[in-house]
């Protein structure tokens, strides 16, 4: 049960600075993603939380007190490694007995833990192996088992799911979310897929750069992207952009932003732009339709599964509602509509 | 699917082996033989001719009061040198380890002793023990201790540990680091996020983790202690004084080569056979059990 506060928080390695200042203020319970591409600094940021790496300024605080000095062990967290860090020469139970037994907790309470633990996450025939004698997800189990048992104050994920294949990636993302939930610890959570960031998430930061770029709820930033980052990021297919070029209508040098689920295709001249079909990807439910603009810029549109897509090379109008169009500005920052 | 190569007939494959088997044949086992066949004999003050005594020179050596000495000066000499040797180099691998810039640095700079030749750093060390001009001797009798390895055995015995140690720690430094970066950093962070400090994960994560590493360590050392040595000691003391640095492998030189008597000392190496190949079994048997791979 906690409160996490960053403030300004920084980090230089050398010379560069990595992360270039982050605030946010996560209440009690709240699960949030932090969500961005590779080398942006989220497993940076995600350290500093933890302890793993020194902060360069700007104040890290749990539960309103000051932690930047603390050593990992006296912040009370757990985390979740993306390689899992399982201790390979111990079994199951040790794995997660280890914070217990170091913090000198009476052998009945760690077996007890453990055993609640392990019927949680479905590991009890497991107890007595080895690491290496579990799949991955079992594993990955096991990583949750030892963050769950010491009862921490703040969970910590870095990509704990990254090494899952798809179908067991959904499975666990839901049972992490579900035990969250249960257990009302405080998380933060490390990805690269937005996926995962929409559907965890109470809140995301989503990073560019070491910059947060936006914080908010999942749907409010699919919704109401800050920037031309947030907007290509966050969904999939992403974000439609056309420039002046396409759209004299538009003012010079902004850009237009419409999400292919709200991109309609008529007859050409019908809409607002004229494009060429040039392949379509049919996903069962919904068909992608991948089109080029006049100025060469591409555009998708997502149409039902039903619906017949266009022949490659047909000419074709597009059309778009105006309360789905977001304008943004030559910095990348939304242009507020009116 | 049999991923290994598979020969029809013998012919080529006895071809492949048998330079090895040549090499081996050679330089070990026809001397090894010798040596079984010789340990039975006693030659005469002139070596003109030697007489069968079966077992005899056994019998003479375990009865004898200065070989069992030198069974007891071996064992505390390479229980010392292996434990001095891996103790210091665990103890830099250690450091090196936590070192994130220059590292590359001192590793080049622990390695250098490893290319010196026993003999030579056995050299190095007389001169700066050396009762009249060693430098380290000239200090310690400035401190007001009188340094004196030449008739005192507890110090010759010092000066050949740490002579012999010295060139080791290289060697298992080496094997040591590796053996630390082998480590995911991400299990010993867990580790502290889970409480432990630095002395906690050393005993509970690093030290199991390392174990296969040292048990190698273990191994290789005790056997280079055994015969390795030979030329440290043999430049430092020669055995002395009173044979207190004689250790079984500088007996079998002393009491052949020196002292002339061949079927001793050819009896002497069958015991040492024997007793490091025993020793290696145990370890094997009884140490590799605690080993976690
Ligand atoms: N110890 C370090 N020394 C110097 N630079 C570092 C160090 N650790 C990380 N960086 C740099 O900081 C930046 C952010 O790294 P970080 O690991 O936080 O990225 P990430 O967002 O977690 O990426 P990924 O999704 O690939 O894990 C990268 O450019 C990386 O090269
Ligand atoms: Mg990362």
């Amino acid at each position: 049960m906690a409160t996490v506060t960053l403030d300004n928080l920084r980090k230089t390695f050398g010379k560069t600075e990595i992360i270039h200042g982050v605030d946010i203020d996560i209440t009690d319970g709240e699960f949030i993603v932090i969500v961005g591409p590779s080398g942006c600094g989220k497993s940076t940021l995600l350290r500093m939380v933890a302890g793993l790496e020194t902060v360069t300024s700007g104040e890290v605080r749990i539960n309103g007190a000051r932690v930047n000095e603390k050593e990992p062990m006296d912040r009370n967290i757990a985390m979740v490694f993306q390689n899992y860090a399982l201790y390979p020469h111990m079994s199951v139970f040790d794995n997660m007995a280890y914070g217990l037994k170091i913090a000198g907790k009476p052998k009945a309470e760690i077996a007890a833990r453990v055993a609640d633990a392990a019927r949680l996450l479905q590991l009890e025939p497991y107890l007595q192996r080895k690491p290496r004698e579990l799949s991955g997800g079992q594993r990955q189990r096991v990583a949750m088992g030892r963050a769950i048992v010491r009862e921490p104050d703040v969970f910590l994920f870095d990509e704990p799911l990254s090494n899952l294949d798809a179908k067991l990636r959904v499975q666990m993302r839901l049972e992490i979310r579900q035990l969250q939930r249960k257990l009302g610890i405080t998380a933060l959570y490390v990805t690269h897929d937005q996926v995962e960031a929409m559907t965890l998430a109470d809140r995301m930061i989503v990073m560019n750069a070491g910059v947060a770029e936006q914080i908010g709820a999942p749907m409010e930033v699919y919704e109401n992207p800050a920037t031309t980052f947030v907007a290509g990021f966050i969904g999939s297919p992403p974000m439609n952009f056309l420039s002046d070029s396409a759209l004299p209508a538009l003012p010079p040098t902004t850009r237009l932003g419409i999400r292919p689920e709200h991109v309609t295709l008529t007859a050409p001249g019908r809409g607002r732009a004229d494009a060429t079909a040039l392949y379509s990807e049919a996903l069962g439910a919904e068909t992608l339709v991948h089109l080029r603009l006049g100025d060469g810029e591409q555009v998708t549109a997502r149409i039902g599964g039903k619906t017949v897509p266009p022949a490659e090379g047909t000419e074709l109008g597009l059309a778009w509602p105006d309360d789905h169009a977001m304008l943004f500005g030559p910095d990348g920052k939304r242009i507020p509509p009116g | 699917m049999e991923k290994r190569v598979t020969f029809k007939g013998w012919f080529l494959p006895l071809l492949l082996v048998l330079p090895q088997a040549i090499v081996s044949a050679v330089f070990f086992f026809y001397p090894a033989g010798q040596a079984v066949w010789q340990s039975m004999f006693i030659p005469d003050p002139f070596g003109l001719k030697s007489q069968f005594v079966g077992l005899g020179n056994f019998e003479y050596l375990l009865g004898n009061s200065y070989y069992r000495a030198s069974f007891v000066t071996t064992a505390i000499f390479s229980t010392l040198v292996t434990v001095v040797s891996m103790g210091v180099a665990l103890y830099l691998a250690l450091l090196a380890d936590r070192l994130i810039k220059g590292s590359g640095t001192y590793r080049t700079l622990l390695i250098w002793p490893y290319a010196v030749a026993p003999a030579i750093a056995g050299v190095l060390w007389l001169f700066m023990f050396n009762t009249r001009v060693g430098v380290v001797a000239w200090y310690l009798g400035v401190l007001g201790y009188d340094w004196n390895h030449v008739l005192n055995g507890t110090e010759a015995m010092g000066l050949v540990v740490v002579a012999s140690s010295w060139g080791r720690i290289s060697y298992n430094f080496l094997f040591f680091l590796a053996g630390l970066q082998a480590i995911p950093k991400s299990v010993i962070e867990a580790a502290a996020i889970d409480g432990a400090h630095f002395w906690t994960r050393f005993r509970t994560i690093v030290w199991p983790l390392l174990s296969p590493t040292t048990f190698f360590l273990l191994v290789v050392n005790i056997v280079y202690a055994f015969f390795e040595t030979f030329g440290v000691i043999h430049t430092i003391t020669a055995g002395g004084p009173q044979q207190a640095t004689t250790i079984l492998v500088y007996k079998v030189f002393s009491d052949g080569f020196v002292g002339q008597d061949l079927g001793s000392s050819a009896a002497q190496s069958v015991i040492l056979l024997i007793v490091v190949s025993a020793l290696t079994i145990v370890q094997f048997k009884f140490v590799e059990r605690r080993v976690h791979y």
